[in-house]
């Protein structure tokens, strides 16, 4: 098939009807550049295109702890990959096939990372071989004769002297003519892509657009008539509309469908996008976004909003998380309902800002000082993280309590279709209740069994009380003596049981029994999953199952990890290597959900992680499976 | 229906809607005997009555200290949190509930120490909140600490050789702050100002700041007996827009200024006077906008408009299948 028909080559004659498109079940793409050069625009505007073709997409976006990281760095390499199948795609997958990079530099970043697929097929912008600093040009020549030697196929593409032709600022246009290029590459439908870069740019004036127009179809052309290969992976267009969005979006979204009124946040990182998008959609809707002075306000708002009326949500990452620790016992101690996302990065302390890690698990469950049972459920794909919103905000006001959904770096800006959302007017709460309450009925009625009490919200006739964080009684009243205290936490406890008896098995992926079971939760499903796939392909009896709720967890799960000869976790958190000398049974610190499986089932859960701050990847869960399954018991 | 209510059957009504100094008190207060908080609570509890405020619209919060035990004594909603952080949660009360009236008690460490930096955003928000800052310059509930209003040289626990800074003046540092728009101090031991002053600063609709100087009995009990003693250590503030005390007052409390509460530049100037003791209203714009009205918190929401809200934004990430497909479908 051939798209030149529709498009203009700029200088090169058009030797497309020659071409034959190799199909492919899937492929990994990156475009990698220094900050500021779009080459995230780009590939998320590739990964658009390849959505609205009907291929499964997920994208990983690249990005460097700098905003301005020095210019043609290895540490500075910011860009994206995108995972393009046949099939739908849950996770960034293996190693690059095929990348396009900026200058050398943020390419050796890659390389050097182990990220690109040995072979891989590399377009080089090639504008530093004529450089006037020879450093440069010397730079540039040994890197890509290395690359040849090591085996990589270096094709050299003067992105920089074609864009100049287009545009005045080259630099500033290269991303739009790369995306055209790869829309040439993958064989990619012209129509679709002009439509998406007229959305991508829908906020500007015409001009704009149509000068990334023209940059796109030159892109398309060049590759048209220098590139000697071309891909077509072949997709089937969904028959029900698609969302494509990152997980910060869609949790901002959910947030609005949840009918929540509130959210108090402090800017962190990776949290903050959820509350940008937020904040540019929620007043019309009638809600709001509060940038509160430090998180500990944030959440302290968020509390004071709860208490007042409806749920309320605040929005972090792990440093703004060990910050509400005081906010969330209160919540908990006075039974106020609250949402907490926490979009975990790397730690301890200020850690990994921009990376990912799934190192809060424990912290969320047992943080807080005291008994301070909270529920804790782990989004793992990015229609999870709008869902999970919505039942985040119920669970919140049903039990009275503080719910934390942990979603992570990887999620926050990775994007992968999912199915329009249809409105339901039950996912909103209802109004806020300003009836008279009953005579006698005391503040904290806790029912017996559930432990559950009907909360009284300022502006009810005869239900005034005060809260407190202080022990208390069922009239709300500062309690000492010892059997009130232990009631009061026996309620609270009992509360996350009657959530718990609500909860549904989680389903085992692969057959319900066999040699190896892996746990895992949050963003890792889709690599587990593919994994465990793989080896299912050759006959090992490998499952998983992946948890939602981490806190309380659902009944049968005992049952499921009984079935199988060995059960481990896979997770992105530290967990000591047995190979470390000192490291032995009696001080080795597992990974936190195996340490929770371990105390709760008195199973013997073995563990792998990584907390290398990228995502884990299905090739290595693979490999460590097949390690486990060959382990003598 | 005959809608029509007899004049006497209305005169009886408003008699019974009417609430008494009962309807407002709590709990029996666990201060110690002759603490401030005490005359603070029935100053307090007398605007309440005076203003006929619906005690379930009504709610106090506070932190954590002896002051912050106040809402447990008042018979309306009450909202005792976290050592610090009784701005954030008024805050959010406030934003979440417009139609409330939102009171705070803070004490000087909960205000000034572990809850300063929400303080000074809680100034800058103005939101339409009556603050009382129970000022008795030493942590109690902890069994005495200097505060950061301590006088320099005062022997406590944590300095039994004397504190060694200067005190922080709650005052000067509030009239600093962007968007300050009530001002006002008074004392325990003078209740009619007291009174009159909490008043003032309930009807003004902004964040309305009160310190008020109060005795610590237990661990300070010298600590203001000059000032009792000799009224010229008194500072009275008055102006037709500000106090205007009554003439008995006056005989006792000669040291008189007259002072208008809408010149910042004065009230500055008299805020960082300490001795002697300035009461009255310092500082009063009733022209800073609130937080919450910038914000348009309260408005009406609707099932429909979030539903549109999100439908409108979900469309500008669909991607819609082919209708032949859709069809099949």
């Amino acid at each position: 098939m051939s798209n030149a028909a529709v498009l203009e080559p700029t200088r090169q004659e058009s030797a497309a009807s020659t071409k034959i498109a190799v199909n492919l079940p899937e492929h990994i793409v990156e475009v990698i550049s220094d900050s500021g050069e779009g080459a995230q625009r780009c590939g998320q505007s590739l990964g658009g295109i390849a959505a609205r073709s009907g291929n499964g997409i997920w994208t990983v976006e690249i990005i460097p702890a700098e905003i301005q990281p020095p210019a043609r760095s290895v540490a500075g390499a910011s860009g994206i990959r995108i995972r393009i199948g046949s099939q739908r795609v849950t996770n960034g997958g293996d190693e690059t096939d095929l990348v396009v990079a900026f200058n050398e530099q943020v390419l050796l970043g890659r390389v050097r990372a182990g990220e690109l697929k040995p072979g891989a097929t590399i377009l080089l912008e090639s504008t530093w071989r004529e450089h006037r600093d020879p450093v440069i040009v010397k730079s540039y020549t040994e890197t890509v004769d290395a690359l040849v030697k090591s085996g990589y196929r270096v094709i050299e593409v003067p992105l920089e002297r074609e864009c100049r032709a287009l545009m005045a600022d080259a630099r500033r246009g290269k991303n739009m003519f790369v995306l055209g290029m790869l829309c040439n590459i993958y064989s990619f439908d012209p129509a679709l892509a002009r439509e998406q870069v007229a959305l991508t740019f829908g906020k500007k004036d015409q001009k704009v657009i149509d000068s990334n127009l023209r940059l796109l179809d030159a892109g398309f052309a060049w590759g048209e008539a220098n590139l000697d290969f071309k891909y077509c992976i072949p997709a089937q267009r969904a028959a029900v509309p698609q969302i494509v969005v990152n997980g910060n979006t869609a949790i901002a979204l959910g947030v609005v469908a949840s009918g929540m009124d509130i959210c108090a946040m402090y800017p962190i990182t990776p949290a903050t996008s959820a509350s940008h998008y937020l904040s540019d959609i929620f007043e019309r809707v009638g809600g709001l976004v509060h940038q509160a002075e430090d998180e500990i306000a944030a959440c302290a708002f968020a509390i004071g909003a709860s208490y007042a009326g409806r749920c309320a949500v605040t929005i972090t990452s792990g440093p703004g998380y060990s910050l509400k620790q005081e906010g969330l016992g209160l919540a908990v101690m006075a039974e106020i309902p609250l949402v907490v996302v926490n979009v975990q990065r790397g730690g301890p302390s200020t850690g990994q800002p921009t990376k990912v890690e799934q190192g809060d698990l424990l912290t969320s469950i047992f943080g807080s000082h005291g008994d301070a049972p909270k529920v804790v459920m782990a989004v793992s794909s990015i229609e999870d993280c709008f869902y999970s919103m919505i039942t985040a905000r119920k669970i919140a006001e049903t039990f009275n309590t503080v719910v934390i959904v942990l979603s992570d770096a990887s999620l926050a800006t990775a994007q992968q279709p999912f199915p329009r959302p249809n409105f339901s007017d039950e996912w909103l709460a209802p109004p806020v209740d300003q009836t008279p309450v009953p005579e006698g009925a005391k503040p904290y009625d806790w029912d017996a069994v559930t432990g559950i009490a009907r909360r009284f919200i300022p502006g009810q006739p005869g239900g005034m009380h005060t809260i407190t964080g202080l022990a208390h009684d069922r009239a709300s009243k500062v309690a000492y003596d010892p059997a009130s205290n232990e009631e009061g936490l026996r309620m609270r406890s009992l509360k996350m049981a009657a959530l718990q008896k609500t909860l549904k098995t989680p389903p085992v992926h692969g057959e319900p029994e066999g040699d190896l079971l892996v746990v895992g939760w949050g963003s890792t499903q889709g690599v587990i999953e593919e994994a465990v796939d793989r080896l299912r392909a050759e006959g090992l009896k490998v499952s998983s199952l992946h948890l939602r709720y981490l806190h309380p967890m659902p009944s049968g799960i005992r049952e499921i990890l009984q079935r199988f000869g060995k059960v481990m976790t896979i997770e992105g958190n530290w967990s000591d290597r047995k190979e470390d000398e000192l490291i032995d049974e009696d001080n080795r610190r597992y990974a936190a959900l195996a340490m929770m499986l371990r105390a709760r089932f008195l199973v013997d859960v073995d563990c792998w992680s990584e907390a290398r701050g990228q995502p884990i990847k299905p090739g290595n869960v693979a490999e460590v499976l097949r390690a486990k399954l060959n382990e003598r018991q | 229906m005959d809608m029509r209510i007899p004049v006497s059957q209305c005169l009886i009504r408003l008699h019974e809607e009417k609430h008494d100094l009962e309807d407002y008190q709590g709990g029996v207060p666990r201060w110690c005997s002759g603490c401030g908080d005490n005359a603070i609570l029935a100053a307090v509890q007398r605007l309440c009555r005076d203003e006929d405020l619906a005690p379930e619209r009504t709610v106090f919060v506070s932190g954590i200290g002896c002051s912050s035990r106040f809402p447990h004594y008042m018979k309306t909603y009450g909202f005792h949190g976290i050592h610090g952080r009784a701005f954030p949660l008024a805050e959010g009360v406030k934003m979440a509930r417009p139609d409330l009236n939102v009171f705070v008690n803070t004490g000087d460490g909960d205000c000034c120490s572990i809850g300063a930096a929400h303080w000074i955003h809680a100034i800058r928000y103005n939101m339409n909140l009556t603050v009382i800052l129970h000022d008795n310059q030493v942590y109690g509930l902890t069994k005495k600490q200097a505060s950061p209003t301590s006088p320099i040289g005062m022997k406590s626990n944590t300095t039994p050789r004397g504190s060694v800074l200067e005190a922080l003046n709650p005052l000067t540092v509030t009239l600093g702050v962007q968007n300050a728009s009530f001002v006002a101090q008074g004392v325990d031991w003078i209740p009619e100002l007291l009174y009159d002053i909490i008043s003032k600063a309930f009807k003004h609709k902004g964040f309305s700041f009160v310190r008020i100087i109060q005795r610590c009995p237990e661990w300070l009990p010298k600590m203001f007996e000059p000032w009792l003693h000799d009224p010229g250590k008194t500072l009275l503030l008055t102006h037709d827009k500000g106090l205007q005390p009554s003439a008995d007052l006056g005989r006792i409390y000669k040291n008189q200024r007259e002072h208008d509460p809408l010149n910042i530049h004065q009230a500055r100037e008299i805020a960082s006077t300490t001795d002697p003791i300035p009461v009255g209203i310092l500082y009063h714009n009733p022209d800073v906008p609130c937080y919450e009205e910038l914000r348009h918190a309260g408005g009406p929401r609707t099932p429909e408009a979030i539903r549109a809200g999100l439908e409108a934004e979900l469309d500008k990430f669909t991607i819609w299948p082919d209708e032949k497909l859709a069809q099949a479908a």
